[in-house]
């Protein structure tokens, strides 16, 4: 997979830390501009007659969006073999909360002018609420152990599968999208069929390293008086 | 919590009718006068040169809340026909035409007739009627509507006893409308008939005093204003009197969401989001929701004894 990508471009595979501190700088700045973009039009006063949906709207639509980038990463990196691409999935993730947060602050502040009672009514009788705010509570924790410190602190492998929970959240971010459409469901669709490209693509890897494992184990021939590929299919139904 | 809500129509903003006639007699004599019309209304285009036949009445139902821009009124639109962004009506609306038009009004009448649009804007004197406008999504607006009565109209075409309801069914023409299927198209709406016949319910013919732009449902658009915006069917061309409840497009697509009467009730929850309030264009802070959109006085009793909860 990594073979073709390596040998007609070489260089991509290596940055070296120069390349990469600029490529970071360079992603903050376009990650900042959906929100450069807002805050222009805002003052142009060019957000249409309903400035706090647009703004709703527009920010929950880039936190889905950066979800999907974050979620991007792993496979693209294995389809191109470019590694250093990991070293920018922190800095997306964080984006993703970023607009996330936004999206609920403007729903809390704006939208509903802090009136305690009928957010609380929202989350708890609106189904789309209570998975969109879900969805927000349990990307706090990811957030907040995206240092390096955090990290160490709570062990690589404890890490990661608290922060594999990015997988529902975002399954979760598209319900809150799908269930709010009133009759148009084109664009939720098609965060979905996104999504499931994106989680199926490790589904399918996760299966094909299992295959792997098991011809490692017992040689390409298989366990012995059994060809591979009948061993495999009740593996791959577990 | 004590709702203070005074009558919608203040003494004060009725105009006497001494006033009124001679206003009219003063029309009579000047004409259409441009001069005098200017001077008496400044601020609004006139009738002679809206392409709207005038004079135009001002309606003493007519709210005296203040207007909502016509930028926004024309730019924040909802006609799925034309795309589910609220920006996408005024976009690709242009496209529809709206001459020649027919609207056939049938069913159960003694005397069913097609009438050509411009026929059907001459049939009643067109009034000016400034309503509010509350959508189902909690937001609202206050829109100087012209038209006229929609039960001029009927008693044109002679209502049978049997008729009980109002069917209207609106323009659906794949060659200049989007091909979404979001709801089944052609888009339909119905009333009952005293809803239909109550003196609040308007054909809108025009819009801040000039023809109704093609996003706002042109060239003739029902406008009820006591109840939700999904019931202002667009761009009609078609009306018929029947004995039974007619379906609804909404009510098809979302029968839990959406019911037939539609009638703004912020004690009855959509689904999906709270009626309490709502955000009037332009606003910062949303208000609370008046029953019947502010319209009690004069409609309420047309729901004696209907539970509005299940009857939403």
């Amino acid at each position: 997979m990594t073979t073709a990508a390596q040998s007609r471009s070489p260089g991509l595979r290596m940055l070296s830390p120069g390349q990469i501190s600029t490529l970071k700088a360079v992603l903050f700045a376009l990650c900042l501009i959906p929100a450069a973009w807002l805050v222009w039009r805002f003052f142009q006063q060019d957000l249409g007659a309903n400035p706090i949906e647009t703004i709703t709207h527009a920010t929950g639509d880039w936190a889905l969006r950066f979800l999907l980038i974050t979620l991007a990463v792993t496979p693209l990196r294995r389809l191109t073999g470019w590694h250093w691409l990991i070293r920018l999935r922190r800095m997306l993730g964080l984006f993703a909360f970023f607009y996330v947060f936004a999206h609920f602050s403007i729903y809390i502040g704006l939208d509903q002018f802090f009136d305690l009672q009928a957010i609380a009514n929202d989350v708890l009788k609106r189904p789309y609420i209570t998975v969109g705010f879900a969805a927000f509570v349990l990307l706090i924790p990811l957030a907040a152990t995206s240092t390096n410190g955090m990290i160490k602190r709570l062990g690589g492998k404890r890490w990661q599968s608290l922060h594999r929970s990015v997988y529902a959240i975002a399954i979760m971010g598209v319900i809150h999208y799908w269930w709010l459409v009133k009759a148009d469901l084109t664009e939720p669709i098609l965060y979905s069929l996104v999504l499931a490209m994106l989680l199926g693509f490790r589904v399918w890897w996760r299966n094909e390293e299992r295959k792997a494992q098991l011809a490692g184990k017992y040689g390409m021939e298989g366990p012995p008086g059994v060809k591979l590929n009948q061993r495999i299919i009740p593996i791959k139904s577990q | 919590m004590l709702i203070k809500r005074p009558n919608d129509i203040l003494p004060s903003e009725i105009t006497p009718p001494e006033v009124y006639a001679d206003r009219r007699r003063f029309l009579q004599v000047a004409g259409l006068s441009a001069a005098g019309l200017a001077l008496s209304q400044p601020t609004r285009l006139l009738a002679a040169q809206s392409g709207l036949p005038g004079p135009i009445a001002k309606s003493p139902l007519s709210t005296a809340e203040e207007l909502t821009p016509r930028k926004d009124i024309t730019s924040y639109c909802n006609f799925y026909e034309f795309g589910t962004d609220k920006s996408d009506p005024a976009a690709n609306a242009g496209r529809m035409q709206t001459r020649p038009w027919t609207v056939k009004v049938d069913g159960l009448v003694g005397k069913p007739k097609t009438f050509d649009i411009d026929e059907l804007i001459k049939l009643a004197p067109l009034e000016e009627r400034i309503y509010r406008l509350r959508c189902v999504e909690a937001w609202s607006m206050v829109v100087p509507w012209v038209g006229f009565p929609l039960s001029a109209l009927l008693k044109q075409v002679d209502p049978l006893g049997s008729a009980k309801y109002v069917e209207f069914t609106t323009l659906y023409d794949p060659k200049v409308m989007s091909r979404l299927p979001v709801l089944n198209w052609p888009y339909k709406e119905g009333l009952r008939l005293d809803e239909a016949m109550h003196p609040l319910t308007l054909m809108a013919v025009g819009l801040y005093g000039d023809v109704l732009p093609n996003q706002n449902g042109a060239p003739l658009r029902l406008v009820v204003p006591w109840k939700y915006g999904f019931k202002s069917a667009k761009s009609i061309v078609h009306i018929r009197l029947t004995d039974k409840q007619p379906n609804t497009a909404w009510n098809d697509a979302a029968p839990s969401e959406y019911g037939f009467y539609s009638n703004v009730n912020p004690d009855v929850n959509h689904p999906r989001w709270s009626q309490a309030k709502e955000r009037r264009i332009g606003d910062f802070l949303k208000r609370p929701t008046l029953p019947f959109n502010g319209y009690a006085d004069q409609v309420a009793s047309l729901y004696t004894g209907m539970d509005l909860k299940k009857n939403f």
